[in-house]
């Protein structure tokens, strides 16, 4: 006769005991298509029921030699195709490479195109943020909800890039010495409207998310990164923050004009998922600090540096330039030989490096969590594989 | 109270659900094909080759410098030869972009020094054949100047502004002959 | 920050037998020193270098070098070689940039050279880029294998003297030596033809 369960039991009363049933671990490929992954992504787990015990990420599958094909190209059509690099924020990819090109030729850079960088630059950090929010609340199973309210947003966004540089995603608007065309006063004043939005837009974002319940038992407390394993694995960006390392390199190096603006770094605590996720909605805040400074200090003048752009040669050297771009740091490492190309082109990509640590981060966590853990770290296909 | 958060939540997107039947910033979609949205003046998408009057009278010289400057190497240009003397004459006998090549980047438009070549702004291309069905020769990539103001009118004026000046210090000279003079790219 | 000089004479007075040069903006370091320069930087309290930001591998073919020296021209010959470029930041003190450079022997087959993975983890990934894409085999390395390319892949493709195979894209449009290229392999489609299009 099966005894009645107790009301303290869990009903694992009726089960064999430990030992008697024989387990397996199950190896899963995460693999290449899934909506989840941020891209042809590749994870493959060993299972032990649910919970991960080993998790290697395999990438490659959208790896175009991008280095290489700068070997073959002068040094402006490589702007193009820097753009295709983190192909979610094209403006901070460009901005990046002018930035070493820059540093390495000795270019000093128009001051209005610095303004219109750092504009862009942080509206380019807006966009990248606010979908992060959207597309780790997809991962963790919102269906899309959040993720289309930062799209509306983004919308507004990717009209002003295309009324400035002609394009919406694939900008190419960066040169060595400035930029390619100039910004009209339509253009500050619709920007002015867009950037007078989006608090009441961050509110509403927060007011739907962040006090969620369902969000705070699925991200607090998973995927906790330790500070100094943070460190020591190169971390870089909103994800070193959540962890509780002041390092920004706006900040630290002051590149373009980042010295004139006021703005705070937000720092996280705990390191886990939600701090990764809410120092990303403070990191929002002070983008728009910095868009209505940079908006209203603008001068007028000329928009690039008069750099002839055929057969533009930079001196011989080589050069580390860096800018932080949304999603951690993203650095050139140029090779000059003093001719129209590089010798060496390497793109040091914050999403490649930054998945180091993933597998530390899973360990010892189910399966579900593993994609949350994921969407986190903010990856896009095109800077990891290049 | 547990579910606050939740609750929250729901309110927004009620709130976004209702007020998208009287706001018209909440309703941020249109019916595609039968409305379109309206294209900023400055929006890019395939190059094309400009002409003054009759598709004869093209500003392209095939000089190559567009080939040249392409990064994905999607142009190709063959200059035109007289045909008694063989020399070359300034105008592209052949000039082909492969639109399934071609990046949108606009490096062409800026490189040209003759104002030959400009950004279209059509996105409705399709082809029935992934090699060679987007192959657009010079026929199919001539468009008139007047075409060219409609999608773009300051750069349009801009350009006209330019030419016309360049053109005033060479008498007698067509732009089929010598060109305006190349400026300093 | 301190000079480059500096640095170089404290790590020299540290470490008894290490030589190091400095070419431009980098220290230069051999293969067999690099492990311990490498834990200097970072454990020296006034460094304090905790964060590699970069791990860049270079090609360089055999070259010859002209310079000018006590008024003559000499002309050197530098045997082709794999370096590696290391940049080392301080999140701790907030500066940096320190590079260090670290040359193999010779670019056949596979060169090696030490793994910095055990110090600094960051390195493990760009270490298996540099091994998946120039062929430098890392000692030390806890896992090296291809990253980018697929497991089976033989050679490496960033490499100076790397030939791509000539069938390994079908172009649609084909001029000049692609053209050339792709008549060996592909026949023409059928519906378009591979020439260009003749005159409007």
């Amino acid at each position: 006769m099966i005894q009645p369960l107790t009301t303290t039991g869990s009903g694992y009363e009726l089960m064999p005991k430990e030992g008697a049933i024989e387990t397996q671990t199950l190896e899963v490929s995460m693999g290449p298509h899934h909506p989840s992954t941020h891209g042809v992504f590749r994870m493959d787990v060993v299972l032990d029921g649910e919970e991960v015990t080993r998790l290697k990420p395999v990438f490659g599958y959208l790896h175009r030699n991008h280095e290489q094909l700068a070997e073959q190209m002068n040094w402006l059509g490589s702007i193009p195709f820097t753009d295709r690099l983190d192909y979610f924020c094209s403006m901070s990819n460009n901005w990046a490479y002018c930035h070493a090109v820059e540093q390495l030729a000795g270019i000093k850079v128009a001051e209005r195109a610095e303004y219109i960088r750092v504009i862009m630059a942080e509206l380019t950090r807006l966009i990248n943020h606010s979908c992060l929010a959207g597309f780790l609340l997809s991962d963790a199973g919102a269906w899309g909800t959040p993720l289309l309210y930062a799209f509306r947003e983004r919308e507004k966004i990717l009209d002003l890039f295309e009324a400035a540089s002609g394009a919406r995603m694939m900008c190419n608007y960066m040169r060595f010495g400035g930029v390619r065309a100039d910004v009209d006063d339509d253009w500050l004043a619709a920007a002015r409207k867009v950037v007078g939005n989006y608090p009441a837009f961050l509110d509403e974002l927060e007011a739907l998310i962040t006090g969620n319940e369902i969000l705070l038992a699925r991200t607090q407390h998973i995927g906790i990164l330790p500070r100094e394993l943070a460190i020591n694995a190169s971390i870089t960006g909103p994800m070193l923050r959540a962890s509780g390392v002041d390092y920004d390199i706006r900040k630290v190096d002051r590149y373009g004009i980042y010295d004139r603006f006021d703005f705070r770094v937000p720092l996280g605590e705990v390191g886990d998922v939600y701090d990764r996720y809410y120092v990303r909605m403070l990191e929002m805040r002070e983008s728009v600090k910095i868009l209505q400074q940079a908006l209203c200090d603008i001068p007028e003048g000329p928009f690039d540096a008069g750099v002839k752009m055929r057969n533009f040669k930079v001196p011989a050297g080589d050069g580390y330039g860096r800018i932080e771009a949304p999603k951690g740091e993203l650095g050139f490492y140029l090779v000059s030989e003093g001719g129209t190309r590089p010798y060496r082109y390497h793109v040091r990509a914050p999403s490649f490096i930054n998945l180091t640590i993933l597998e530390n981060m899973c360990l010892g966590h189910k399966v579900a969590d593993a994609m949350v853990i994921l969407g986190s770290v903010d990856i896009v296909l095109g800077e990891v594989d290049r | 109270m547990f579910g606050h958060g939740l609750l929250q939540g729901l309110i927004v997107t009620a709130r976004n659900f209702i007020r998208s039947y009287f706001d018209p910033e909440r309703l941020t979609t249109v019916q595609y094909p039968e409305e379109r949205v309206k294209l900023p003046e400055n929006s890019r998408s395939f190059p094309f080759l400009v002409y003054d009057g009759a598709p004869d009278n093209l500003r392209c010289v095939a000089c190559k410098i567009c080939e040249q400057e392409c990064p994905p190497q999607c142009i190709y240009i063959e200059v035109e030869r007289d045909p008694k003397t063989g020399k070359p004459v300034r105008r592209p006998r052949v000039f082909d972009i492969d639109y399934s090549v071609c990046m949108q980047c606009q490096i062409c438009a800026e490189v040209c020094p003759f104002d030959a070549i400009k950004m279209d702004q059509v996105y409705e291309l399709a082809g029935t054949n992934r090699f060679g069905g987007m192959l657009h020769n010079k026929s199919a990539l001539l468009k008139s100047n007047e075409y060219y103001h409609q999608i773009h009118p300051t750069e349009a004026d801009e350009v006209d502004a330019h030419l016309s000046q360049s053109r005033k210090k060479m008498p007698g000279a067509t732009a089929l002959s010598t060109g305006p003079k190349p400026p300093n790219v | 920050m301190e000079s480059l000089e500096e640095i170089k004479d404290r790590i020299e007075a540290a470490m008894a037998g290490v030589r190091l040069a400095i070419e431009g903006k980098s220290l230069v370091v051999g293969r067999q020193h690099l492990l311990d320069v490498v834990r200097f930087l970072k454990d020296d309290t006034g460094l304090a270098m905790d964060y590699c930001s970069n791990l860049c591998a270079v090609d360089w073919l055999p070259r010859t070098i002209k310079t000018r020296e006590c008024d003559r021209d000499v002309q050197r010959d530098v045997p082709g070689h794999l370096e590696v470029v290391y940049d080392f930041y301080s999140m701790a003190k907030k500066h940096g940039p320190l590079q260090l450079r670290c040359r193999t022997e010779g670019r056949e087959g596979t060169p090696s050279l030490p793994s910095i993975t055990p110090l600094f983890r960051g390195a493990e990934f760009q270490e298996r880029e540099a091994f998946d894409l120039y062929g430098i085999r890392f000692e030390g390395h806890p896992d090296l294998r291809r990253i980018l390319m697929w497991d089976g892949f033989k050679s490496f493709p960033m490499r100076k003297d790397y030939r791509p195979p000539d069938d390994y894209e079908y172009e649609p449009t084909p001029h000049d030596e692609v053209l050339e290229k792709a008549k060996q392999h592909w026949p023409a489609p059928a519906s378009a033809p591979v020439t260009p299009s003749k005159p409007a």
